[in-house]
């Protein structure tokens, strides 16, 4: 015998507190819910025109400075403090939260080259055109206190790079050659030379600390192991590399900025091509940083803006400019992946959001996925001519504009050109260069 | 080499210094002409490093040029010729002319003779040899080995990235930071496991637990709990408590059967008991004269033994107290006649040769009664309630409230026929044989019950040896065709009792057609074998089907047990058993044809088709080839047909019943009609209305196409796939709360606030090595499961494998389950 009782348990229908929203039964039956194609792509038109109207990243300007900034350093352990130099030798420290200026302290005379901060974040180094490396507190000192370095090392030449290992108290400079300094020495515990007169940039890899790479004057991009006692490899560009940056969540790829407008990514252990050539920008790129996440990165040119590119992508998917910003120096993607920040010559650190559009601060659960709902449905539609085209329009000022155009019709020709000789050649003479091969001369073992 | 390099450049260098000198102050022209000359001399001659006297005469020049400057010049030379003197190979060159070879040098080896012949003879050997040292590489030579050596290690080193790299890349979702520590208060496990001794007190217990085996970093389980939870789930300790059960129920029903047995005081009960037993036995021989012959003849050894002790004795002579006494009444008494018959018989098959197969032939009956319920030796592995022992006897209920009246009537029957045989039945006989045949007929409802789990070998197995025995009872006529006919009689009656209940069928009706029941026996049979492959409601519809299937499984074992008998008998046996066997044959073919099907199917047809296609290709190509006179008016019609296709069509709006009566035959006015009659506006004129040889297609709408995409996108494949990925929809609207959440999930999560730093070596080594050692914790700690770089993972397939895996383990334990009850089942 079959008894039937008709039963309802409370968890169905009672809300938990009278604040919840009140449970509704829904049927899911396709037949009731037709259209799903049209009005999910009515939904997505809608989210990307509402990403363009709320694409809002600029945040603040920080200024105080004298003269152009000229490098930047995040502190490792602090998300609101940033460290700047600039070209009269003046480094500040700032409260980011309160966008102020907390501390300010003349460190060089002339330039500041560069300048890192120690990994754990109670002090930071920098050098400059005066021939000294610095050693400085993090903390502002006391009350009555003189601004003094805790160390200071006088070399012989000028430095123009440092970086901080990641682990270890060992940091490295370049100029004439590049060193490795024991913090607690006054003289390098290593020094690499490879027949090259001046470098502009050196970094540790963040990943297997004991890597580092470096651009020098030379065109040439030169890979070290601090364990060992010569360099690893070079591999020699058509123009000069003016930084690079190693990606943090993979340990082999960097990507270096280069005076040809284009970054590069390589594989450093296949140097002959690079992995990716991003190209987007119309004058000397000039920094570039990677995002902690290692899937985007971002690059500052001569050329007043700064774009954003994805590691695997040819091209930028934001550019970010202000009227009053002039040629960017240096640029970085803030530790929590959220912001972005420039440095550039007209005095002043402009904090971006990494996001054009992205809200900031808490969001609701609800509001949480009604964005990430919004924007799977940008993924989903967004080869639909017409979503495509709002989703990537940007306003450029003219003089990138019409640089870029003028860029575009060159290469044009150029490749017009190239198509010619090859026709009017026998054949196999003239051999197609693809773009990754054409900007790498050679590379030195 | 490079020193010698540099003696010689310092020497160029005094001679340049030299000469102008003698471009500066002009002395002794001669002595200047002539030290040019040697000057010249020790250039080229560099690599012999010259005369010694030379040297001295440029020393002496130098001392006056120097002089003659007065000023102190530093002696460059001085140096220049030390090193000269020293030779790179630190021999000093006293008279660097005189080379020392390796014959001046053996020459004072040979003159001692302390020296052993081996190093003589290496000696020599060095000394035929004449081939050089190579000069070493240059220092860019060696840097560049170095470099390449380093680069090639430091890669090796970095490529160890390349799998988590690429496990990034494809993973669906990454939560940043990687290492992030799960918030809120710990379990006890996690707490307990990422504590390490320290302190030596803390150590030194530690080391005592490791002596006791206690577990020290997973808060898990000791060996022996662990082997104890091994040994036993809750399933096999069902199991075996089933087992134990059944046993213990065995033990105490023995028991109860021999304090049974050992009341009954029948003599007659006795005697076809051993009867039984000895039959029994000489089966057993039979089985054991074909398996193993060893035995065997140890068995016919000890039988022979016997016989011999028969024939010493005078146990079953007429000689007996016993038998004198039955030989006085024999005169008188037919039933005394008749047991010293016996006797006798008995005698003379003992002390007669054994000839074994003669003997298999004996009567049935008595062998029952000694057979023992088969399903209580089945060890039943199935851990529900309806186990095979609560199985027997609820089965036997049902035929209970009948028993009464069935069982006398059996009994009658079986005690008439029997009476035929032979007249002394006695009551507790009777009552015996009732209990044992209702032990069988519990065993056989039991076997039609499993019939529907026992798969089709067993059956298979049991009809081989039924047809074995039948083989072998056919070859020698025995006598007994009426005990033959009891059993089956017998049997009948008792499968007549089980069904019973559905068919009102009398147990007379039942043993006299005993054709119709073989013949209702075929289906019975095969469909045992079939059961399992029928739906269920197939099975509903069986068991309506009237008697066949209940009673199978008893008529079957009617049918092994009644293998014996008369010639024609057995031959209608052996028929039947032969119809079994080609229905049986059928049924495998069906099964076999069926599973041929399957994989034919999409085989054959699509071949066909292809020919087909074939075939229309080459009839179209044909046609091509020859029609083609009308192919104008063929477009001329195509293209009026698209224009008429195109044409609006007037939409009539009129809706009967409305302002006038309405019904069955009724038509709206034609006022109406017309009234309410839309006509569209006309279309655009058609793109190829003045074109007359072309058509251009209307269907593509310009104001669509522009929201369409026209390529595809890089990485679907065909426009299928991306038209599918576009139709599924993944709003709210369409779909759950969870699948939403999981359709929407981004594919990068980072904390709000938290730094993400870079990817760690020291969590990317811990997780290689110890997926490398394979030793994993006893128990899988939620907590400690994301170690290693790949901690930021949300795999949403591990899921599904663990699914799967348990799935498979629930799998193998079911088959394990089939595989004992198959074992346990009776051949």
């Amino acid at each position: 015998m079959k008894v039937k009782v008709l039963c309802r348990n409370p968890d169905d229908y009672v809300r938990e507190t009278t604040k919840d929203i009140q449970r509704v039964p829904r049927n899911y039956d396709p037949s009731l819910h037709p259209f799903e194609v049209p009005r999910e792509y009515t939904r997505a038109l809608n989210a990307t025109k509402l990403e363009r109207v709320f694409a809002k990243p600029f945040l603040a300007s920080l200024d105080g400075h004298r003269d152009g900034v000229n490098c930047m350093a995040k502190h490792p352990k602090s998300l609101s403090t940033l460290l700047s130099g600039s070209c009269d030798g003046e480094v500040k420290v700032w409260n980011l939260t309160k966008r102020e200026c907390v501390r300010t302290l003349q460190a060089h005379e002339g330039f500041v080259r560069g300048m890192c901060p120690r990994f754990c974040g109670t002090s930071f180094f920098t050098v400059g055109d005066d021939k000294t490396i610095k050693q400085w507190k993090m903390e502002a000192p006391g009350y009555g206190e003189e601004e003094e370095p805790l160390n200071t090392i006088l070399g012989k030449a000028v430095y123009t790079g440092i970086d901080h290992h990641w682990k270890e108290g060992v940091f490295a400079t370049c100029g004439q050659q590049v060193d490795i300094w024991d913090e607690q020495r006054s003289s390098p515990i290593r020094s690499f030379t490879w027949g090259v007169d001046s470098f502009s940039c050196v970094r540790f890899n963040p990943v297997e600390a004991e890597l580092l790479a470096s651009c020098a004057s030379d065109r040439s991009i030169v890979l070290y192991d601090m364990r060992e006692a010569t360099p690893l490899k070079k591999v020699v560009m058509k123009l000069r590399s003016n930084t690079l940056c190693w990606n943090p969540m993979e340990a082999f790829n960097f990507t270096c900025a280069n005076e040809d407008y284009n970054l590069y990514t390589f594989d450093m252990r296949n140097l002959d091509t690079p992995v990716t050539v991003h190209m987007d920008h119309v004058s000397a790129v000039l920094d570039v940083d990677y995002s902690p996440t290692g899937r985007e990165f971002v690059s500052a040119s001569f050329d007043k803006s700064i774009r954003i590119f994805p590691k695997d992508k040819g091209h930028s998917r934001e550019v970010y400019h202000t009227k009053r910003m002039q040629h960017v120096i240096c640029v970085k993607w803030s530790s929590d992946n959220k912001y972005i920040l420039s440095g550039s010559d007209e005095m002043n650190i402009r904090l971006w959001k990494a996001n054009a559009s992205e809200k900031l601060g808490v969001l609701s659960p609800r509001e949480k996925a009604a964005l990430n709902y919004s924007q799977k449905l940008k993924e989903k539609f967004q080869h639909h001519p017409q979503i495509r085209r709002i989703a990537r329009h940007r306003h450029l000022p003219k003089a990138i504009y019409s640089q870029g155009k003028e860029l575009r019709v060159m290469k044009e020709a150029r490749r017009r050109k190239e198509r010619n000789v090859r026709k009017h050649s026998k054949p196999g003479s003239v051999p197609v260069v693809t773009e990754k091969e054409k900007h790498v001369v050679t590379v030195v073992k | 080499m490079a020193k010698k390099r540099k003696v010689v450049k310092s020497e160029s260098a005094h001679k340049k210094s030299s000469n102008g000198l003698t471009a500066d102050h002009k002395v002794d022209y001669d002595d200047e002409e002539e030290l040019l000359r040697t000057d010249e001399t020790i250039i080229s001659a560099s690599e012999d490093e010259g005369g010694s006297d030379d040297e001295r005469k440029h020393r002496k020049l130098l001392d006056a040029i120097s002089s003659l400057d007065g000023k102190k010049r530093r002696k460059l030379a001085e140096r220049s010729e030390a090193s000269a003197q020293v030779s790179e190979f630190s021999i000093s060159a006293e008279g660097t002319g005189d080379k020392i070879t390796l014959s001046d040098l053996i020459g004072t080896i040979e003159q001692s003779p302390s020296v052993v012949t081996k190093t003589k003879k290496q000696l020599k050997n060095l000394q035929s040899r004449h081939d050089t040292l190579e000069l070493p590489l240059s220092r860019q030579q060696t840097e560049k080995i170095q470099r390449e050596v380093a680069y090639s290690k430091t890669a090796k080193e970095v490529s160890r990235w390349h799998s988590v790299v690429v496990q990034n890349q494809k993973a669906e979702q990454l939560v940043f930071p990687l290492n992030q520590e799960p918030s809120g208060p710990k379990r006890v496990e996690q707490v307990v496991a990422g504590w390490k001794a320290q302190t030596p007190l803390e150590q030194e217990i530690f080391t005592l637990l490791h002596m006791n085996k206690q577990p020290v970093n997973d808060p898990v389980l000791t060996p022996m709990e662990e082997a104890s939870l091994k040994a036993m789930s809750l399933e096999e300790a069902k199991i075996r408590r089933a087992e134990l059960q059944k046993a213990r129920v065995l033990q105490s029903y023995y028991e109860a059967k021999a304090k049974r047995e050992k009341k009954i005081k029948s003599k007659k009960y006795h005697k076809v008991l051993k009867k039984a037993k000895r039959k029994e036995f000489l089966k057993e021989f039979e089985e054991l004269r074909k398996t193993d012959p060893a035995a065997a003849l140890e068995e016919l050894q000890k039988m022979e033994l016997s016989r011999m002790e028969e024939r010493m004795s005078l146990k079953h002579q007429n000689s007996g107290k016993w038998a004198k006494s039955k030989a006085i009444m024999a005169k008188y008494d037919h039933e005394a006649r008749k047991a010293m018959q016996q006797q006798l018989e008995m005698n003379k098959e003992l002390t007669q040769k054994l000839v074994v197969p003669s003997e298999n032939d004996e009567e049935e009956g008595p062998e029952e009664a000694t057979d023992l319920p088969d399903f209580v030796n089945e060890a039943q592995p199935t851990a529900d309630p309806s186990n095979p022992w609560m199985m027997g006897k609820l089965t036997a209920e049902p035929v209970e409230p009948g028993e009464g009246a069935a069982a006398e009537l059996l009994a009658g029957g079986a005690e008439q026929q029997e009476k035929q045989v032979d007249g002394d039945e006695e009551e507790d006989e009777d009552m015996e044989e009732t209990l044992l045949r209702e032990f069988e007929e519990r065993r056989k409802l039991r076997q039609s019950e499993d019939g529907g789990v026992v798969p089709v070998m067993s059956v298979e197995r049991e009809e081989t040896v039924d047809e074995r025995g039948a083989k072998a009872t056919a070859g020698d006529i025995s006598e007994d065709e009426e005990e033959e006919e009891e059993e089956v009689s017998q049997f009948n009656s008792l499968f007549q009792k089980l069904v019973e209940k559905e068919q009102e069928t009398t147990v007379e009706k039942a043993s006299k057609e005993k054709e119709s029941v073989e013949e209702r026996e075929e289906p019975a049979l095969l469909d045992e074998g079939l059961e399992r492959l029928r739906t269920l409601e197939d099975v509903e519809l069986l068991s309506k089907d009237t008697s066949t299937d209940v009673s199978e499984p008893a008529a079957q074992s009617a049918a092994t047990t009644g293998s014996e008998g008369t010639a024609d008998a057995a031959a209608s046996q052996a028929s039947k058993k032969k119809k079994k066997k080609k229905k049986k044959m059928i049924d495998c073919n069906e099964v076999l044809t069926k599973e041929a099907k399957v994989i034919k199917v999409p085989l054959a047809p699509t071949a066909i088709e292809e020919e087909e296609e074939n075939e229309e290709e080459q009839k179209m190509i044909i046609k091509e080839a020859f029609a083609g006179d009308d192919v104008v008016s063929d477009f001329l019609k195509d293209k009026r047909k698209q224009e008429e296709a195109g044409k609006p069509k007037v939409v009539d709006l009129t809706l009967p019943g409305w302002g006038e009566w309405g019904g069955v035959g009724l038509k709206p006015s034609r006022k109406k009609r017309r009234r309410f009659r839309v006509k569209v506006a006309p279309p655009p004129p058609r793109r190829d209305e003045k074109l007359p040889n072309v058509i251009i297609s209307e269907k593509r709408n310009s104001s669509i196409a522009l929201h369409q995409v026209s390529q595809l996108p890089f990485p679907f494949e065909n426009p299928a796939q991306f038209e599918s990925s576009i139709h599924m929809p993944i709003g709210h609207t369409w779909n759950t709360q969870r699948t939403v959440q999981k359709l929407t999930a981004p594919k990068v999560v980072t904390q709000l606030g938290a730094i993400i730093e870079p990817i760690a070596r020291e969590d990317f080594i811990k997780g290689k090595t110890q997926a490398a050692t394979g030793k994993l914790p006893d128990i899988e700690l939620s907590g400690s499961k994301g170690k290693g770089p790949q901690r930021g993972h949300r795999d949403p397939q591990k899921k599904g494998n663990l699914k799967h895996s348990q799935l498979k383990k629930r799998k193998n334990k079911r088959q394990q389950k089939q595989q004992q009850q198959q074992a346990n089942t009776p051949a």
